[in-house]
């Protein structure tokens, strides 16, 4: 009994560390288990973790580049950067943005429209890190937030720059403006492999110098290395590349002529442009009305927008590029070269004016715009009278391809290569043209008008401009430019935009000579600009130019008074001066402005006078805006 | 008890503390705390108190260690009914006046402070199947078996009802040991496998939601990187991050960036791994498994069958704790509340566990005197 018990006691003894043995080996293969796991992570994987755990601890900050200045011929400021202090939410790291939004509301200012802007930037831009739902906040807004910071994880106080353009409206076509990166100009920035230096970079240039020269204005996006724990927080830099500010540019144009040829057009829509015949460099370019490109830097609100855009006066459109008006009597000075130097009218070569032209066969009748006609008139005279008829039969014997040939070399119908986008080419009709574009032959008729500038004949300011410069130089043509310097804020290293002469014309001197002194003699008692021309201590050459906007019926009077006010004609104007060596060259377009020497010639000779004698007209007395250009910027 | 030490010589008086405590045992539990706490140290950058309050907490552990391992394993055994049904009735007091905290009914007020009776269930489980299958050690059937098999379901399920699946699961296992060291047949043994693996999916539907939660997200933690999956991702990349020797003593980034969640209490291995690495981890697997060696064998050795069952299954919840919670952090187990053993913060898991080494130590003592 004894002995069986032992026995069981030790069979039993022995089951037991049997299963004991059992149990430590199942103990050792699991953790050989675990411990292979951890190889496999460890060693295996490590380099994989290892860049996870990098990625988690640092954050790469793209550090915005400061955007060029924008500087008058003069040094003078016309577009620079301010600081100022933004909220902006990180979509990615705020789990409900409504109630942050409004819990935020609570602490700052809020506006509806900051919401709706915020809405549309988050659906516009979906993968931004950071979206701002507050911009330019206040000293005390900015330590509001601060005490309540804790309560909003994932949104932040940032310092970043603005663009200012304290002119305001003054040379708003020209200098542009820059907004938001959309979804498409995001595109195009990674088509064009430049997308990385513009992480951190909101904002890019639009329209005018801000669009065109985006890239030199740009510079390059530096990168700080943060370190940063679980809720995004920076605990410290690891490391830093600075910024490199985008180029400083200079422009051709002078911001005080600019200012007088605005002020000169008064309530008037229109355009200007000044260019200085010996280098293409743009002196004054006004596109009337314009518009506050402040208003753009930020996202502009959609009330102002509507009003822009929607306004008849289309204060958006660049007139002086983009608006193609016909040439009217300013076209009569070229088609007087293209006589001369084809041989078709000798400058003593005289018609008799009885108030019209026809041609054999055909019933119509061109009809000059002084009823009854000029009587005896030669070349000069053509010129200073502005007669019509002369040019209707010149027209006719020179033929639509000559004159297409001959004038196109003024650089009408087509772009003057004008250092920003946007420019339309005009209309310089040829029998080509018009079969590629209506597929019908050039008939003689259709001549006859062009001759005067009507008909198809269609040219922008700056063509009428850039036409009178090249005649002003003797048919030396330079391309037009509004940037003549280039400098890197860096290394303060310069590029100049030297005038490129594009082609020489070899006019007869005689020839030019005899065009430019009728032109001086439409501004002298019996020209068609005598009024605007009186008094003035110097000379210079002129033409007035008159479009029609409505055409009309054969027989039927014009009379201005009775024509609503947008169909008036268009008043233009083209000039250079002095007129012995010039300095200056102007193309003005007044619509609705009626007459050229009424409207467009006063304003011609306001720049004139500015330009030449330093004289403010009697309009504008007022201080410009900035009279420090060496005023610090805020970056 | 303590006049009688004060008037003791310093070489009695040591030779008195020491009756008892095994020293191979209290070496290798001292080398655990000893880089739990240099782990905590790291961990508790944000909140220091921790260090000094673990510090705390394993003097009373010790304390508890030693008084256990001076009482005699038949005083162990008498214990054994009182505090199992003690555990049972707070069990349904929890399950009606409990506290609910983060979702879960698992605390208890008693006067001053709160209580965690599934706590003790882990120690009471194994305790009272012991007391069992030793009592009917002469003829042990199915009968036998079979209550034991109620024993412990009737807690476990309790405490799976908290819902505290961790605690269930280790409770579970603890009971389980007791069953297989009293020898349950192989055949049942492989047929409650059978059935276990045919009842999974019944079982998942009982799941609460966020417990099915993590155990999809084990099976891919990335479909929810920023919810459930995110305490796996960070753990995983803290581990593998730490490579071979390991970003150094508090230099993981993970940690002191706050990527880590639990860092102090679950996923405290995170943080070792991170910054001893592989070699660290090794040296913890090697701790453990020493701990479970010397374990076993004073389980091989000891005088009785409740001795035996006893020391052998609370060694193995050592292993258990180690493996669940190890499994845990590198990623192969979900994400169960499980500490790790000995390193964790937190006074109860280290209380318990040296109840435990306590009643190793006394087995071990108490072995000649039984048997002779």
């Amino acid at each position: 009994m004894r002995f069986a018990e032992l026995k069981n006691h030790q069979r039993e003894l022995y089951y037991f560390q049997l299963r004991v043995g059992i149990a430590g080996i199942a103990v050792l293969v699991a953790f050989a288990l675990l411990a292979a796991r951890f190889f496999y992570l460890q060693v295996l994987q490590h380099d994989y973790y290892h860049t996870k755990a990098e990625d988690n601890r640092i954050s790469i900050v793209p550090i915005a580049p400061n955007r060029g200045l924008i500087l008058d011929r003069n040094g003078v400021v016309l577009a620079r950067n301010y600081s100022a202090y933004t909220l902006e939410i990180m979509p990615a790291r705020v789990r409900d943005i409504e109630r942050t939004i409004s819990e935020l509301g609570e602490v700052i200012d809020v506006q509806p429209k900051d919401r709706t802007r915020f809405r549309k930037l988050l659906q516009e831009l979906r993968n931004a890190e950071s979206i701002p739902i507050r911009t330019r906040l206040t000293d005390e807004e900015v330590a509001r937030f601060a005490a309540q910071r804790y309560r909003f994880p994932g949104v932040e106080i940032r310092a970043r720059l603005f663009r200012q353009y304290p002119y305001g409206e003054l040379a708003s076509h020209v200098i542009g403006y820059i907004g938001r990166i959309n979804p498409s100009e995001q595109a195009k920035l990674e088509d064009d492999g430049v997308a990385a230096n513009y992480r951190g970079t909101d904002f890019i240039g639009k329209t005018g110098v801000e669009g065109s020269y985006q890239q030199e204005l740009h510079g390059t996006t530096g990168m700080e290395q943060v370190e940063i724990d679980a809720a995004g927080r920076g605990i410290r830099t690891l490391s830093r590349t600075s910024p490199q500010s985008g180029n400083n540019l200079t422009l051709t144009l002078d911001i005080r002529l600019q200012e007088v040829a605005e002020a000169a057009f008064g309530d008037w829509r229109g355009a200007l442009v000044a260019i200085d015949p010996n280098s293409g460099g743009v002196l004054a370019l006004v596109s009337r009305p314009g518009f506050d490109p402040n208003l753009f830097v930020d996202g502009i609100d959609a009330a102002s927008w509507e009003t822009l855009n929607n306004s008849p006066d289309r204060p958006l459109n660049n007139r002086a590029l983009t608006g193609q008006y016909p040439p009217g009597s300013t076209f009569k000075p070229f088609m007087a070269m293209a006589a001369l130097e084809l041989g078709k009218r000798s400058p003593s070569y005289t018609i008799s004016d009885p108030g019209f032209f026809s041609l054999p066969g055909v019933s119509h009748r061109w009809r000059d715009w002084k009823a009854g006609g000029h009587g005896a008139v030669d070349m000069h005279r053509s010129i200073v009278i502005s007669c019509d008829t002369y040019y209707y039969g010149l027209g006719n014997e020179l033929g639509i391809d000559n004159i297409h040939d001959f004038i196109g070399q003024f650089g009408f119908g087509g772009k003057t290569g004008l250092d920003i986008d946007g420019e339309k080419p005009g209309l310089l009709p040829s029998s080509e043209w018009k079969i590629k574009r209506f597929k019908q032959k050039w008939f003689a008729g259709d001549t006859i008008s062009v001759a005067i500038g009507q008909g198809y004949n269609l040219a922008t300011p700056m063509q009428l401009a850039q036409a009178t410069a090249v005649l002003a130089a003797n048919g030396m043509s330079f391309r037009p430019h509004l940037v003549q310097r280039i400098e890197s804020s860096r290394t303060g290293e310069v590029r100049l935009v030297e005038p490129k002469p594009e082609r020489a014309m070899n006019f007869k001197p005689a020839h030019v000579e005899l065009i430019k002194r009728a032109m001086v003699d439409v501004t002298r008692p019996g020209g068609t600009a005598a009024r605007a021309g009186a008094g003035a201590p110097y000379s210079f050459g002129g033409k007035t130019g008159t479009a029609q906007v409505v055409a009309m019926k054969q027989g039927e009077k014009y009379d201005e008074k009775r024509v609503a006010e947008r169909h008036r004609d268009h008043a233009l104007f083209i000039a250079f001066a002095p007129a012995e060596s010039a300095t200056i060259a102007l193309g003005i377009l007044v619509e609705n402005g009626g007459h050229g020497s009424s409207v467009a010639a006063p304003i011609a000779r306001a720049v004139l006078d500015y330009f030449l004698l330093g004289k403010q007209p009697e309009s504008m007395r007022k201080p410009s805006p900035e009279d420090d250009s060496d005023e610090e910027e805020a970056d | 008890m303590a006049l009688e030490l004060s008037a003791m010589s310093p070489r009695r008086l040591y030779a008195r503390v020491a009756a008892g405590v095994d020293g191979p045992l209290l070496a290798i539990a001292v080398a655990l705390v000893s880089l739990g706490l240099a782990t905590l140290y790291s961990a508790s950058y944000d909140l220091p108190a921790r260090v000094n309050g673990q510090a705390v907490n394993l003097l009373v552990a010790f304390a508890l260690m030693w008084v256990v391992a001076q009482m005699p394993p038949q005083t162990l055994m008498r214990f054994a009914v009182p505090a199992y049904v003690a555990g049972v009735v707070l069990l349904v007091a929890v399950a009606i006046f409990g506290e609910v905290v983060n979702g879960a009914r698992r605390w208890l007020h008693v006067g001053v402070t709160r209580v965690q009776p599934s706590e003790m269930m882990k120690i009471a489980m194994p305790l009272m199947l012991a007391w069992w299958f030793h009592r009917h050690e002469a003829g042990l059937r199915a009968r036998e078996f079979c209550v034991a098999g109620v024993l412990l379901a009737v807690p476990v399920l309790l405490i799976a009802r908290q819902p505290d699946l961790g605690t269930a699961v280790l409770v579970a296992a603890a009971g389980f040991y007791v069953i297989f060291f009293a020898g349950l047949s192989w055949k049942v043994l492989a047929g409650l496998g059978t059935a276990a693996l045919a009842s999974l999916p019944p079982v998942w539907g009982l799941l609460h939601d966020y417990q099915r939660r993590r155990i999809l997200t084990l099976l891919d933690p990335t479909q929810d990187p920023l919810g459930a999956g995110y305490h796996i991702i960070q753990s995983t990349i803290a581990v593998g991050s730490g490579g071979i020797t390991g970003k150094g003593w508090l230099k993981g980034t993970q940690t002191h960036l706050e990527f880590i969640p639990e860092k102090h209490t679950d996923f405290i291995l995170a943080v070792f791994s991170e910054e001893f690495g592989l070699i660290g981890v090794g040296l913890l697997l090697v701790l453990y498994l020493l701990l479970i060696a010397r374990g076993l064998m004073i389980a091989a050795n000891a005088p009785t069958f409740f001795t035996r069952l006893l020391a052998a299954s609370i060694t193995l919840i050592f292993f258990t704790y180690a493996f669940v919670n190890i499994g845990m952090v590198s990623g192969v187990l979900p994400v169960v509340g499980v500490p790790l053993p000995f390193i964790s913060y937190g006074g109860t898991a280290l209380a318990t566990l040296f109840v435990g080494i306590g009643i190793l130590m006394s087995t071990q003592k108490h072995r000649q005197l039984v048997q002779s």
